[in-house]
């Protein structure tokens, strides 16, 4: 592949090559697909253990006296509420109520605030972020500094204990600490992007080859396997976790995407309030709506869907789902349509298939 | 990895010819590149193929692709395990998991199709 010469690559990229993973251009980041294979991949994180490299994702950090009220300006979800080494989803958003990105806010202390962003946005959060900066705080670009490892799965715990001093049991879910894992610094977050328990881990590029290798070390008697974006996908559209550039972008509005409770109205100004205000008032016009195929086939990013044969929107994503031997998909309908238990047809490859609304998570962890 | 007696499609077929008999397949690179299949869509038998042209799909976790025929004929018979087992065909893609079996119409179209060498360095520039 000759294009491989322009595409960026994680501190971990020598390690996927000599797993003989699956690489893929994925937004600019050469990055693995798969290992030994996607199914396999997404069953260990939901039965054991999997071990990703997400390094390519951007951090940027606000600082200073006002880093709290910056991060509110900016974001929808109310910033200035957490709590010290509290974690929050939110949304970056244009003035016309369309996302910048989907981030993760981590509070690290009253005065810095540590944000985890989409890969292929990284640059442009960080210029937006920066160019409504009115506030006596910094925005920094800060990805160089981290690599990222998640550790999802029942036995993630179990795995990440035996490398830090934490008491990682203690820590609750959407919550964070800075320690060390394996003896090097590392922020360690309670969070994931798999349905299942587990953790991401903040740590030094340099040192990035070496906790991957001991993570797995620590992981082998609990069934680690290495996964790669394909595995990640599907167990993130099992839990119906959005995806940038599928679910949301800039034409779409946090109401559509069905992400309501990451906005909060009433912790006063921030960029794309009004446009929201605007569009609660007069109702959007299509609804992000999950669905299950009825009848063989399989739905693909993109497909045309039809209700009673009138073109009434488009899947944004659509896989096998591993976990529950189904068909699954999550797709924008128009409003009137959007209810739990519509038949719609799936146009596959110019044939209709027939496909049926549901209720969103498709799958659920026990607790 | 490439059986001798096999020739091969650039879209990743093989077919192994027995008198007026082509058994038809995809090859151990296409299912690596494809990854989990969970679909695999036939034609039924009595169907005209025509050399070059889509007789069917295969279905992975990540992506849908389509099967040329490497020769034209009719389609006879199709692989009845794969219905249930499409993982077959990442298990043992040259083997148990052909496809279809098709009677012969041309068979001088032999000619278009790559020896297990060729394929091979084929694969191997590819990359």
């Amino acid at each position: 592949m000759a294009a491989a010469a322009s595409l960026r690559a994680t501190p971990l990229h020598s390690v996927h090559c000599a797993l003989r993973a699956k690489l893929v251009d994925f937004g600019g980041w050469e990055m693995p697909l798969q290992y030994s294979g996607i199914v396999e991949e997404h069953q260990a994180v939901r039965t054991a253990v999997g071990l990703f490299d997400v390094s390519h994702m951007g951090e940027i950090e606000l600082r200073g006296p006002e880093a709290g009220k910056l991060a509110d300006f900016v974001s929808t979800n109310h910033a200035q509420k957490l709590k010290s080494e509290q974690v929050q989803y939110s949304a970056l958003l244009y003035t016309h109520g369309g996302f910048v990105d989907d981030i993760l806010v981590h509070k690290v202390a009253e005065d810095h605030y540590f944000l985890c962003v989409n890969a292929s946005n990284q640059e442009k959060d960080f210029e937006h972020i920066r160019q409504l900066n009115r506030f006596d705080a910094r925005v920094e670009f800060t990805s160089e500094r981290y690599a990222q490892l998640a550790i999802q799965g029942p036995h993630a715990l179990a795995v990440l204990q035996k490398l830090t001093p934490t008491n990682l049991a203690a820590m609750r879910y959407y919550w964070f600490t800075d320690s060390e894992v394996a003896g090097a610094p590392a922020r360690i977050a309670r969070t994931g992007y798999t349905g299942e328990d587990g953790f991401e881990i903040y740590i030094p590029p340099a040192e990035a080859e070496r906790i991957w290798n001991e993570v797995f070390e620590a992981g082998v008697e609990y069934g680690i396997r290495p996964c790669g974006l394909g595995a990640r996908n599907t167990l993130r559209l099992e839990a119906a976790m959005a995806l940038y550039g599928h679910e949301i972008d800039a034409s779409i509005s946090p109401w559509e995407a069905g992400l309501d409770w990451i906005v909060k109205l009433e912790k006063g100004e921030f960029t794309g309030r009004d446009a929201l205000l605007r569009q609660k008032q007069v109702g959007v016009k299509r609804k992000l709506v999950g669905f299950e195929m009825r009848e063989r086939g399989i739905a693909r990013d993109g497909y045309e869907v039809y209700v009673d044969g009138v073109p009434a929107g488009w899947v944004t994503s659509g896989s096998p789902a591993p976990t529950l031997h189904k068909n699954i998909g999550l797709c924008y309908l128009s409003s009137d349509h959007a209810q739990i238990g519509r038949v719609i047809q799936i146009m596959v490859r110019s044939q209709p298939v027939e496909a049926v609304t549901v209720e969103t998570p498709f799958y659920k962890r026990a607790r | 990895m490439y059986p001798e007696d096999f020739r091969y499609t650039k879209e990743h077929e093989w077919v192994r010819v027995e008198g007026d008999t082509g058994t038809i397949g995809i090859t151990d690179h296409a299912q690596q590149e494809l990854g989990d299949i969970v679909y695999v869509d036939l034609p039924k038998p009595g169907v005209p193929v025509e050399q070059g042209k889509t007789i069917g799909s295969v279905e992975s976790v990540k992506a849908v692709s389509d099967i040329y025929s490497p020769l034209s004929g009719e389609v006879m018979e199709i692989n009845p395990a794969l219905a249930d087992a499409p993982e077959k065909l990442n298990e043992d893609p040259h083997g148990e998991a052909w496809l279809v079996k098709i009677r012969l119409s041309a068979p001088a179209e032999l000619e278009n199709l790559m020896s297990a060498s060729q394929y091979q360095s084929y694969i191997g520039a590819e990359k």
